[in-house]
């Protein structure tokens, strides 16, 4: 293969082969994924039948407000609702930033350091797979009970659903490493440190940023948990609040404001990638 | 430049592989050397070494009066497949051996350099956009920005198509030609030894040595068209039937 393609693919294209995708799904959202105008407004055209058809259909039907509301009753919910909900969603941001920047500084730290060495990585591998695959939504009740309601115990909730997921993508990204770039580095007389920054780290970034767009998601996820689980505050809080209430409107208001920030989080990452990793596409 | 009994012994899985044994080596000041030999001799080994890439399990690699035992900065490397970083443009890669010794890039000598290979105008394209003969340009380019005298080819063209190395042949003869730089360059093809170099080092395998020395006097400059030439090809001839010698031997050895 390197004979015949050797000029067409970039050798990191080959690369890949051997080490597979690392969370495969995910890490599918290449970036020069082009869209044709005609492709976009179908996306457009599939969303205004959607909702237009939902508002006629519940229109026709009658559907009740405490069964499923009207797109028109949620956008018109979320503005009349605005001044009490911002306070939760700013909470709920809050816990997210800080716990996804505490996990997700330990775990790439933790990616970078062990992957330098392979026996501790063998070691820490199934400790940090448990971490991955428990979810940490299940911890929240005994976080609550040591750290009581505010938001300490969500913030360290979020860091441990976030963290592990950053390691083990950027893990993956480490573990990728090309003897013949170092030995061009080392030829030209770098140091260790440069070829941490000059060459380990620009190449495992699209791991990394795979990492940090799943953790974030992921710490999303387990902020919306844990304020569901207690306290009084955070949109997941709203939601239990809001369907107690059946004020359905609101409730829906609070899931299109959660779908805006994770879209936001997708759409942020996507653009780092393309910035920083637009050289795998 | 001088390889003085360079022996190497490394571990693997299945034990320990006798890589280089005695390979002793003088490289001359301006000289196109060409080391060849069938892939496992250890010619890359060799000349990872010279490149103080590798340590040696004994024996002892000069430049001049130093002894080599990490990268030196009059010697630079040319390695298989370009070895570009693809996340960092083409003037970005030129760039790099400046920054990685912390020092302001001499852009006119890069410019120069890039014009030389006919690479100007391409500083803004990554590798992905670049075919692999301008690559491997870029790369020599790379080595030459920061004036080394020694240059060490590791397989550079092996995975270039005919025609792109034959260009690729010519333009490394005339560089040469021009900066007066001493090169080594290992290489798999006899013909692209034959065609390059001043003097061809015959290596065997297992465990790495050398076979034989081979001073090639075609006079220079060498065109492509020599490769079709009789003596030419009696001389390819002869050295294969050298290396292959080599093999025979080296397999009843392992029988």
């Amino acid at each position: 293969m390197d004979k015949v393609l050797g000029d067409k693919i970039p050798e990191f294209n080959r690369k890949q082969e051997a080490d597979g995708p690392g969370l495969a799904g995910l890490s599918s959202f290449s970036l020069g994924s082009g869209r044709t105008h005609l492709e976009t407004a179908v996306i457009l055209l599939v969303a205004v039948v959607v909702i237009g058809g939902a508002e006629l259909a519940l229109r026709l039907f009658n559907v009740p407000q405490y069964i499923l509301p009207k797109p028109s009753q949620i956008v018109s919910a979320l503005f009349t609702e605005w001044p009490f909900l911002w306070p939760h969603l700013v909470t709920t941001l809050y816990e997210l930033f800080v716990g996804f920047a505490i996990g997700g500084a330990i775990g790439f730290v933790m990616a970078a350091v062990i992957t330098q060495f392979p026996f501790v990585e063998k070691v820490i591998t199934p400790y940090i797979l448990l971490l991955v695959t428990t979810p940490m939504l299940a911890l929240v009740p005994l976080l609550i009970l040591r750290f009581g309601f505010g938001s300490e115990p969500r913030i360290i909730a979020v860091a441990l659903a976030s963290g592990p997921m950053v390691m083990i993508n950027s893990a993956t990204g480490f573990r990728r490493v090309d003897l013949a770039k170092i030995a061009l580095a080392r030829s030209f007389g770098a140091s260790t440190l440069q070829i941490f920054t000059k060459i380990r780290i620009p190449m495992a970034m699209p791991m990394i940023i795979v990492g940090l767009m799943v953790g974030s998601i992921f710490g999303l996820l387990t902020a919306i948990g844990a304020e569901m689980v207690g306290g009084a505050e955070g949109l997941g809080n709203r939601l239990t609040y809001y369907s107690a209430l059946i004020r359905m409107p609101q409730f829906f208001a609070v899931i299109l404001l959660l779908a805006i920030i994770g879209i936001s989080i997708y759409v942020f990452f996507y653009w780092l990638g393309k910035k920083w990793a637009n050289w795998e596409a | 430049m001088v390889v003085d009994a360079a022996t190497k012994f490394y571990a693997t899985q299945s034990g320990s592989v006798h890589a280089l044994d005695k390979v002793s080596i003088e490289v001359r000041e301006g000289e196109f050397l060409c080391i060849l030999g069938p892939s496992g001799c250890g010619k890359s080994t060799l000349l990872w070494a010279m490149g103080g890439l590798h340590d040696l399990t004994s024996g002892q690699i000069r430049l001049g009066e130093e002894v080599i035992t990490k990268p030196h900065p009059e010697i630079a490397m040319i390695f298989q497949d370009a070895n570009l970083l693809p996340w960092r443009n083409l003037a970005k890669n030129v760039a790099l051996p400046f920054e990685l010794k912390r020092k302001r890039p001499d852009m006119e000598r890069i410019g120069r350099l890039l014009e030389r290979v006919s690479l100007n105008g391409f500083e803004n394209k990554f590798p992905r956009e670049l075919s692999g003969g301008m690559q491997q340009r870029a790369s020599i380019v790379r080595s030459l920005a920061v004036n080394p005298s020694v240059l060490l080819m590791d397989e550079p063209f092996g995975a270039l198509d005919a025609f792109t190395r034959d260009e690729m042949n010519l333009l490394i003869q005339e560089i040469w030609m021009e900066t007066g730089k001493t090169i080594a360059f290992v290489t798999h093809s006899i013909s692209e030894a034959i065609f390059l170099a001043d003097r061809v080092v015959v290596m065997s395998a297992r465990p790495g040595r050398i076979t034989a020395i081979y001073d090639i006097d075609v006079p220079r400059p060498r065109s492509v068209e020599i490769q079709t030439r009789p003596d030419f090809i009696e001389r390819v001839l002869q050295v294969k039937a050298r290396i292959d010698r080599g093999r025979i031997t080296s397999d009843l050895a392992i029988a």
